[in-house]
């Protein structure tokens, strides 16, 4: 047990959840962008799950992390956006629609895994490249700092810029103001001629760019492979932190961190003697939580305004 | 006079596409410098008359002359376009935004994508300045008051450079107070070349604002007048016209019993904080009618709401047979004898995809006679079934009928066999006979009076004046979240009398008609 607060109470430990909330991270910030619009990108986990299979694969036949980084992205604003096509102009119901892609993600990429490679665990047969890991120059110098924020997967610092960006996006620009209007009052942001169903397909694109560098980050940062069930959840725990934010910029950071503190936490307990698999539910159960708790706050605050 | 027509209309005719004549015959002429008022009553065609000016509808037949060039819109922003602005009675607004950001969405001043929203602000306040609205851009629309919401619109309609300014319904949901500044607001447009359409029913607030009116019925344009010229009673007679009588004076039976219903001091504040019903007090006794009679949107809907157990009310107290229920859910109210027709037959009456037997059950099916402890008792509800679709005369092919397969007046008639089955003390009936034939609907009377000579109190809203009148021993009259009159033995008064009560052109003295319940 000691052992385990040593390893938590650590300067090191930091850089750790630094690394596991940078796919909440991109997971929420893109939810942020959608929900805004009024659309739950609801196929994000299976946008990730592409995108990582995606990079890994391109990057192993191009010979070039940048190209497998790019692919991958592109193939997740594209399932993004056909979500939208499913949901705004077919008309079909969104969770079904999510479904659907969803499982139709987690099986298409054991599929090819399985035709590349012959394998279904991951892509070890692979020789998939990896993005690079940045030294901040100034901070390097730094004694403590240095370990804490320099050295990381470039992604890592992508997906803190992504909270800048995503905040400018939705404040600074036409178009960030359009999705919010459609997001808040659908018939006001019609009336004015504002073409609503190509703000929100702007809008779940745009969250498949994000929770597409998302996946990128776990097959090509994180790890160097692509394994089956990799995204493990962080897609939907990108959503919940969304909703747990208010589609809002700073609290939906806020929450993903935290998801991100406690899916560090579960990972270093696995080095403790209770049961891994336990352990490694905690993140999960933080979500539950955490849903149940914001929820039930919000309700009590709508019974006091009515 | 040299001719400042601006918008004409010309042989107007709509006809959607499920066979239904909105309007027709439609002539009009709007000036400059003129507020202009569209009356009629609810189903005139007003809306779809707005639609049509507006671009939101296309018209089926006939020509609009905008200068005197004849224009089609296709859409809104045509119209918006052309400078035709509406004031919608739901607000476009959007909650979270600045007045700023709301007067500019979709015209956003704007630099490669990045807002410059700043850049016009001295425009629109200027504009404030010029047409007096005492706002402030940087507020959230969310923090506004209804009135103050109003004017963002208005504005918004201003800085599209709209020089025709159409507002539907727009004092519903004002104060009086905000209602009085309006129209120093829209008198002071009108002062600067504005055309403003002014949609109401309030018969006295046009009087007091217009120029000119046009009454609207069954989607005609029955006459146009300077309203200076004519008087408010003359305007209602020509909204409401003549209408099928009734006549059931041999059904009545004397029957003069308790009160079942005591409504005391009842007040409801809706979210927005506006007193829909202020300090309602009255009463329905077993064996009579009383009739909720007035033009829509002046608390009937809160009252029903608030006697079913929809609403909450805020203060006062609804006794029914003694116990007052103002505060128990609806299944509570329902066990002590309550029951309901709703006015939307569709919606709230009945279930379409459901079967007559599932649907006739539905209000009582955990009556110990049809069901058990798990189980329904299938023939016991088989039997009620049965014996309501013969007693009501349901046109159908049995109990396995869906409701969606029955006409409406046959739908009308489950939900009324439903709610009349289990032996109610007091039944709320909300437009029973809306949309349906006169055949039906003298069937329903007769069977509210049926009900009503064994004892049942009945309360019925409509907004049929010579149904009330018929089958009512009492009428209330409804304006603006009060009760305007009570009138006993309605049949002897005059529609138009009741109507003067309706538009709030007369009030009775509540001491007045408490003496009148003493003379009875």
């Amino acid at each position: 047990m000691n052992n385990i607060i040593s390893h938590i109470f650590n300067v090191e430990f930091i850089g750790v959840i630094l690394r596991l909330s940078t796919p909440l991270l991109f997971a929420a910030m893109g939810n942020v962008v959608s929900d805004r619009a009024g659309v739950t990108n609801i196929g994000m986990e299976g946008s990730m799950t592409l995108a990582a299979f995606s990079g890994v694969a391109i990057s192993a036949y191009s010979g070039s992390a940048w190209l497998g980084a790019a692919g991958a992205v592109a193939v997740s604003i594209l399932f993004s956006c056909f979500l939208g096509y499913l949901n705004l102009y077919l008309k079909t119901n969104i969770i079904m629609a999510g479904i659907a892609l969803n499982t139709f993600a987690a099986s298409f990429t054991v599929f090819l895994l399985y035709m590349l490679t012959g394998q279904k665990a991951n892509s070890a047969a692979l020789a998939s490249k990896q993005l690079p890991g940045i030294r901040i120059p100034v901070i390097d110098k730094i004694p403590v700092l240095n370990e804490i924020l320099s050295g990381h997967n470039v992604l890592v610092y992508v997906s803190l810029l992504s909270i800048a960006a995503v905040y400018f996006l939705l404040n600074r620009t036409r178009l960030g103001m359009h999705i919010r209007a459609v997001g808040e009052n659908e018939t006001a942001a019609s009336s004015v001629g504002i073409r609503t169903k190509r703000v929100k397909m702007a809008a779940l694109g745009i969250s498949g760019l994000i929770s597409g560098l998302g996946g990128v980050y776990m097959s090509m940062g994180y790890l160097s492979m692509f394994s089956n069930g990799m995204i493990a959840g962080r897609g939907w725990i990108g959503i919940a932190a969304s909703a747990m934010g208010r589609a809002k910029v700073i609290p939906t950071t806020i929450s993903a961190f935290l998801f991100g503190i406690f899916d560090s936490v579960s990972n270093e307990m696995q080095l403790g003697n209770i049961s891994a698999e336990l352990i490694m539910t905690l993140p999960y159960f933080a979500v539950m939580a955490g849903m149940i708790i914001y929820s039930v706050k919000r309700t009590k605050k709508e019974q006091k305004n009515a | 006079m040299e001719s400042k027509k601006v918008l004409e209309l010309f042989g107007i005719e709509k006809i959607y596409a499920n066979g239904v004549a909105a309007n027709k015959e439609i002539n009009i002429a709007f000036e400059k410098n003129e507020i202009h008022a569209i009356v009629g009553e609810n189903g005139a065609g007003k809306t779809t008359l707005m639609k049509m000016i507006f671009g939101l509808e296309e018209p089926t037949k006939g020509k609009i002359l905008l200068n005197g060039e004849e224009i089609s819109f296709k859409s809104p922003l045509d119209a918006a376009q052309m400078g035709i602005g509406m004031v919608h009675q739901h607000f476009m607004l959007v909650p979270s935004f600045t007045v700023l950001e709301n007067i500019l969405l979709g015209r956003e001043p704007a630099n490669a994508g990045i807002l410059k929203l700043q850049k016009e602000r001295e425009n629109i306040e200027a504009l404030c300045r010029e047409y007096q609205f005492e706002l402030n851009l940087d507020d959230r629309v969310e923090n506004l008051n209804v009135g103050n919401k109003q004017k963002v619109e208005i504005l918004k309609v201003l800085y599209q450079k709209a020089d025709i300014i159409i507002l539907d319904e727009p004092t519903a949901v004002l104060t009086p107070q905000e209602t009085e500044k309006l129209f120093q607001q829209l008198i002071l447009l009108k002062g600067m070349g504005k055309t403003i359409i002014f949609i109401s029913h309030k018969l006295n607030e046009v009087k007091q604002i217009s120029d000119r009116i046009t009454v609207l019925r069954k989607g005609r344009v029955i006459s146009t007048h300077i309203t200076a010229e004519v008087e408010a009673e003359q305007i209602s007679e020509l909204m409401i016209g003549r209408r099928v009588t009734y006549s059931y004076e041999d059904l009545r039976q004397k029957t003069s019993g308790e009160a079942v219903l005591s409504v005391e001091h009842m007040t409801y504040r809706n979210k927005d904080g506006k007193e829909a019903l202020k300090d309602i007090d009255f009463k329905v006794k077993a064996g009579e009618i009383v009739g909720v009679v007035g033009v829509e949107g002046n608390g009937q809907t809160e009252l029903v709401d608030a006697l079913f157990g929809y609403k909450r009310i805020t203060s006062g107290s609804i006794l029914l047979n003694g116990t007052d229920i103002s505060k128990m859910n609806i299944k509570s109210r329902r066990r002590l004898g309550l029951s309901y027709i709703p006015e939307d037959r569709m919606v709230q009456g009945s279930a379409a995809d459901g079967n007559i037997r599932e649907n006739v059950i539905s209000s009582f099916y955990s009556a110990p006679e049809i069901s058990g402890r798990v189980f329904m008792k299938n023939q016991s509800v088989q039997k009620v079934t049965d014996e309501l679709i013969e007693r009501f005369d349901i046109l159908c092919n049995g109990a396995e009928s869906k409701i969606s397969s029955l006409s409406g007046g046959n739908i009308q008639k489950v939900v009324f066999a439903r709610e009349s089955y289990m032996s109610g003390k007091l039944m709320i009936a909300e437009q029973p006979t809306r949309g349906v034939d006169v055949g039906s609907a003298s069937l329903i009377h007769k069977a509210l009076l049926k009900l009503r000579n064994e004892g049942t109190a009945i309360l019925m809203f409509s907004a049929d004046l010579s149904e009330a009148q018929a089958v009512c021993d009492k009428i209330l009259v409804l304006y603006s979240g009060e009760i305007a009159a009570e009138l006993y033995e309605p049949g002897r008064i005059t529609e138009k009398e009741i109507g003067l009560y309706m538009l709030g052109l007369k009030h009775q003295d509540k001491k007045a008609s408490g003496g009148n319940e003493d003379e009875r």
